[in-house]
């Protein structure tokens, strides 16, 4: 095992994985930009260090100064978190070459799953469905043929990219030259590379996505999460198991995952998007995600406890139960920084913030009462997790941990949250990803 | 002609500003793309007219309701 975990991130995901860390009874490092001296997640952690420097590329995307510090700090691992680095090649690469364990996927599975069109090609090749859709497009010409072979409306992406970020609509013929080209100065803004692709275009698709790990030798599946509550393409609410859909289908979609991702060896995600009945590859997450807490809600496993361990060389007949078995029900909503109504992201000061002590329900906070939420990172603040014997059960407690979750000084979610939680569509589990523009 | 103080809706940066100075633009023309919490958001213009001054210029930093353009009208 590792003696002194360096932890390059903050927030929700640092105070999480320095618990892990805790329980391991190893040590952790974690590290602040000057904005975060006085945030929470510094508490938790056995030592801390400071990133000078108030901006994300300054601090936490600082690759050269993350390893500096950690090396300085004496770590034998590196844990990612999400987002940041966290799905960065060269970063995870540089971290070994510097002697270190990065706590993740070897880096060559983090840039073949990167890229878009190699990761759908990659995963139909091992037997996972897809949706209809292309190679990267060269030009308007394999643009228009692509988009008749495959129908319209479709969908232009970024190769590159993902996150839902620089998508592309084309409902007609007309507008593909438009479209086209839109999306790639999109794809290039937002990831430094034009590379498109075109995929069919879903109405009202489900967000399912299946967890994984992997020790390198065998690949298991840990059951499905519903993330289709979204909002641009970021998810608000999470629920596992995914309601309303036959178990045997959803295990079958499972071992199609767990064998594409055989020689996997960390967490993984595979994302996909369920519609008619049928599911498509969207994308695979090779990190720890956000939502991993309703997992571990259903199954009892600690599944960051169990990623530190599999990157400290154990093996998964170790660190994981002999069969994966769901309990209950859980619902995760995120509570973000934000004026719903205005759809812009609020900062100001934390005047109060008090998140609620209830049975059933898990909160996982990023903030402290007094701390300044700032225009430099994600908004997101907190996750409140509802656990129950049943669906109703747990969104009734997800429900009333939002309510009772105290926070002035800023705009946040809480209001939106409540109305989905209690709304007719979401507890009759009519799910789709474009649910909350309709609400 | 009516001078016309173009806002910031958030605190972020400006993450890049799409127009001149003097350039004619139309009503729901892109400015400026300021930058909050790793969310884009997109200033237009309100009315048709004339850039006549852009107070900040890429990477500033902003606030909310601050004044970050002139627009003659």
């Amino acid at each position: 095992m590792f003696d002194r975990v360096f932890i390059a991130n903050r927030a929700t995901v640092a105070r999480r994985v320095a618990r892990a860390c805790r329980d391991l009874g190893i040590d952790s490092v974690a590290v602040y930009a000057d904005i975060d001296a006085a945030a929470p997640h510094l508490g938790e952690a056995t030592a801390t260090a400071r990133l000078p420097g108030y901006r994300a590329q300054d601090t936490y995307l600082n690759a050269t100064r993350l390893i500096e510090t950690a090396k300085q700090s004496r770590c034998d691992a590196l844990h990612p978190g999400y987002g940041f680095l966290a799905e960065n090649a060269a970063f995870a690469r540089a971290v070994e070459d510097a002697g270190i364990r990065f706590i993740g996927p070897d880096p060559r599975w983090i840039e073949t799953l990167g890229d878009k069109t190699r990761a759908r090609q990659a995963m139909a090749e091992a037997g996972f469905p897809v949706h209809a859709g292309s190679g990267v497009l060269n030009d308007l010409d394999a643009a228009m043929e692509a988009a008749r072979e495959i129908g319209l409306p479709a969908l232009l992406k970024p190769a590159a990219g993902g996150g839902g970020i620089g998508m592309v609509r084309v409902s007609s013929e007309a507008e593909l030259a438009n479209a086209y080209a839109a999306a790639r100065t999109q794809a290039a803004n937002a990831f430094g590379n034009d590379a498109v692709y075109v995929e069919t275009w879903l109405d009202r698709p489900r967000h399912i996505e299946f967890q994984v790990i992997g020790d390198g030798d065998t690949t298991l599946g840990v059951l499905e999460r519903e993330c289709s509550v979204q909002r641009r393409h970021q998810k608000v609410i999470e629920e596992a198991p995914a309601p309303g859909l036959d178990r045997s289908v959803l295990a079958g979609i499972e071992a199609a995952a767990t064998s594409a991702l055989d020689g996997y060896d960390s967490l993984g995600t595979v994302e996909t998007l369920y519609a008619d009945g049928e599911f498509g590859f969207l994308e695979v997450n090779t990190r720890l995600q956000v939502e991993h807490g309703v997992t571990e809600a259903i199954t009892g496993i600690d599944l960051v406890r169990a990623q530190i361990r599999i990157a400290a060389g154990e093996h998964l007949s170790e660190v994981m139960p002999a069969t994966v078995a769901a309990q209950g029900h859980a619902v995760e909503a995120r509570i973000y920084a934000e004026d719903s109504r205005r759809r812009l992201p609020s900062t100001g000061r934390l005047s109060v913030y008090r998140p609620p002590d209830l049975t059933g329900v898990r909160i996982e906070s990023g903030y402290a009462e007094g701390q300044w939420v700032t225009p430099y990172f994600d908004p997101l603040l907190a996750k409140v997790i509802g656990t129950g014997a049943t669906r109703e059960q747990a969104i009734g407690r997800t429900l009333v941990g939002v309510k009772a979750f105290d926070i002035q000084g800023i705009d946040t979610n809480r209001e939106l949250l409540q109305n989905v939680l209690g709304s007719e569509p979401f507890i009759a589990g009519r799910l789709h990803t474009g649910m909350l523009g309709k609400l | 002609m009516a001078k016309l103080e173009i806002e910031s809706e958030v605190t972020g940066n400006v993450w890049k500003v799409e127009v001149e100075a003097g350039a004619r633009v139309d009503a729901g023309d892109v400015l400026m793309i300021l930058e909050s919490m790793k969310m884009e958001i997109p200033v237009e213009a309100p009315e048709d007219g004339t850039v006549a001054e852009l107070r900040v210029t890429e990477e500033d930093a902003v606030e909310e309701d601050q004044v970050i353009a002139i627009l003659e009208t």
